[in-house]
């Protein structure tokens, strides 16, 4: 009787881990075959990856969407990370009433679904000029509550000896903050990166809506601009989707243990 | 203690203001004034930049507007079906993976996991790719002799919507997991333990340990969820562009044409899209008063 159970446990887990796995391996299956081998059904490997690379390369921007994207997303993680940080680490270590009830606002905002501000963002960065830049593209989620609260919370566990210790040593509160928190809080920074970096990269609405030429599109846009044709090149149509997906999949894997743990942290 | 009562000093109180201050600047500028600015425009109407006050017809307009309204439709059909089926089954992934006695559990976990590393975009092209007319499914559906001809799934309204659910069930469940696995860490292993002794199933502990102790967890994960879905934009886009029609939009979908694809008329787009806010927010209130009832 546990034998059978058990084994059905294992069956359904084997199952969906195929199911979660199969749409990505056709998609590098894909990438690697010509759109008529993949129409097919072909599911092996093949061997037109350059090809295809070669044909995506020469009827779209590919280096400059990939340049755009790794460079909007690593500066907007860089800047988000430290905003929100310094803004959690206030928000706990300096907390009085005011602060408290600052805090339950800024947290309001994560209910304004994106849409309802898109267009009076938009408005407001044409006329400042801030379409087709990197600014443009960062601005509206450089500070999110979400972050601020995953920061807040690692700040709890921060502690205060340190801080007094730091003070009666003749450090500023700004040189605490950098010299003292920020080196021992790497699982935070490191789930805050993920989720940063990852939603900067997939972000699609908003650079659709400020992106207007063709030098400043991104990855996701690219990707989408493929199937606009006609006729779908399959295989280079997945080569596509297989570039936009390996910078997020390689910060995936780096950082899964910490992402989980920076929840962990979130979620008590 | 003594020594915990001494209040900030005044220096510290203003270094603590200023630690506050970029974030408090860039979230008042970026999300609430344009909220303002929103609600405004929501009341006037007109093509592109010539706007004039038109009281409440943007409001009114829109319920006589069949592809908002099938939009919304869509939306609320998503929500209905894919979260409760997305969340039972993250729950249940997760009960199983926290057993003790189970192998390859980083496996599974980093499997199930993976559809995350996929952005949105990329997952609804390889999904729109796969439920094609001369895609994967048609082509085994084909070969073995289950159809006699392809059948358009992104062609029907039924089929098309079922799509959006399936692959939005594919991307999400692993996250919800993750986040249920992280909470059932918090629970003592034991307890699971001391309830089989006394002769609970699985199934048993489940029902009565599991999911209540974990209720803090579901309630964010069915709002966040919620809040998602009401938000989907990606998908329709990408996956059905919509259709077959509208049959398939949603509301940010069709609130992005308005404003960028056909003549732009924001008056009207602002107050579609507060009508996605009001229902974001209605939905947490309801789920956090239901939530606590339970207690």
């Amino acid at each position: 009787m546990i034998k059978v159970k058990k084994f059905f446990i294992y069956a359904m887990l084997i199952i969906i881990s195929i199911i979660s796995v199969f749409p990505l391996y056709w998609m590098m299956a894909a990438s690697t075959n010509t759109s008529f081998d993949v129409i097919r059904g072909k599911l092996i490997p093949g061997t037109y990856l350059m090809e295809n690379i070669k044909n995506l390369l020469a009827s779209n921007n590919l280096k400059g969407a990939l340049w755009n994207s790794f460079r909007y997303a690593s500066i907007q993680t860089i800047v988000s990370l430290i905003i929100c940080s310094l803004a959690g680490y206030g928000f706990e270590v300096y907390h009085d009433k005011h602060k408290d009830r600052l805090m339950t606002v800024l947290l309001s905002a994560m209910m304004v679904p994106f849409v309802a501000i898109m267009i009076p963002l938009f408005r407001m960065f044409s006329s400042a000029g801030l379409l087709n830049t990197a600014i443009g593209f960062m601005l509206p989620t450089l500070a999110t509550p979400l972050l601020i609260m995953l920061f807040r919370q690692s700040a709890r566990s921060f502690p205060r000896d340190i801080i007094e210790a730091a003070r009666l040593e003749g450090l500023s509160e700004i040189q605490i903050f950098f010299r003292m928190f920020i080196p021992s809080m790497k699982s935070t920074y490191a789930a805050a990166m993920t989720i940063t970096f990852m939603n900067a990269w997939n972000n699609y609405l908003w650079p659709k809506v400020i992106m207007t030429t063709d030098d400043s599109i991104t990855m996701p846009m690219l990707v989408a601009n493929l199937k606009e044709g006609y006729v779908t090149d399959y295989g280079m149509l997945m080569v596509a989707v297989l570039l936009c997906t390996i910078p997020t999949a390689i910060i995936f894997f780096l950082l899964q243990k910490s992402f989980a743990e920076g929840i962990t942290g979130a979620v008590k | 203690m003594f020594k915990n009562k001494i209040p900030l000093s005044v220096k510290q109180n203003r270094a603590g203001w200023m630690f506050l201050l970029p974030a408090v600047i860039l979230i008042t500028v970026m999300n609430f004034y344009p909220m303002f600015n929103a609600l405004l425009l929501s009341f006037q109407s007109g093509k592109g930049a010539s706007l004039e006050y038109a009281g409440l017809y943007n409001y009114t307009r829109m319920f006589s507007d069949k592809v908002f309204m099938q939009s919304m439709f869509n939306c609320f059909f998503y929500l209905v079906i894919q979260v409760p089926i997305m969340l039972v089954l993250a729950l249940i992934l997760a009960s199983v993976l926290n057993r003790k006695d189970l192998r390859f559990k980083g496996l599974f976990r980093t499997a199930i996991f993976l559809p995350c590393a996929t952005s949105l975009v990329s997952y609804s092209t390889i999904f729109r790719s796969l439920f094609s007319t001369d895609g994967l499914i048609n082509t085994v559906l084909l070969k073995t002799g289950i159809l006699q001809t392809a059948y358009d799934f992104l062609g029907h309204p039924m089929s098309a919507r079922f799509v959006i659910i399936i692959a939005l069930i594919w991307r999400w469940t692993g996250y919800n997991m993750v986040f249920y696995l992280a909470a059932l860490q918090n629970i003592d292993y034991s307890v699971y333990e001391a309830a089989k002794i006394d002769g609970a199933s699985a199934w048993d502990s489940f029902w009565k340990i599991t999911v209540p102790l974990l209720k803090p967890t579901i309630l964010l994960t069915l709002i966040m969820s919620t809040n998602g879905t009401l938000q989907l934009f990606d998908e329709s886009v990408n996956l059905t562009s919509g259709g077959p029609g509208s049959m398939s939009m949603t509301m940010s979908h069709y609130i992005y044409d308005t404003s960028f694809r056909f003549v732009p008329n924001f008056g009207y787009s602002a107050a579609m899209s507060f009508v996605i806010l009001v229902l974001v927010m209605v939905l947490a209130i309801i789920q956090m008063k239901v939530g606590d009832k339970r207690d």
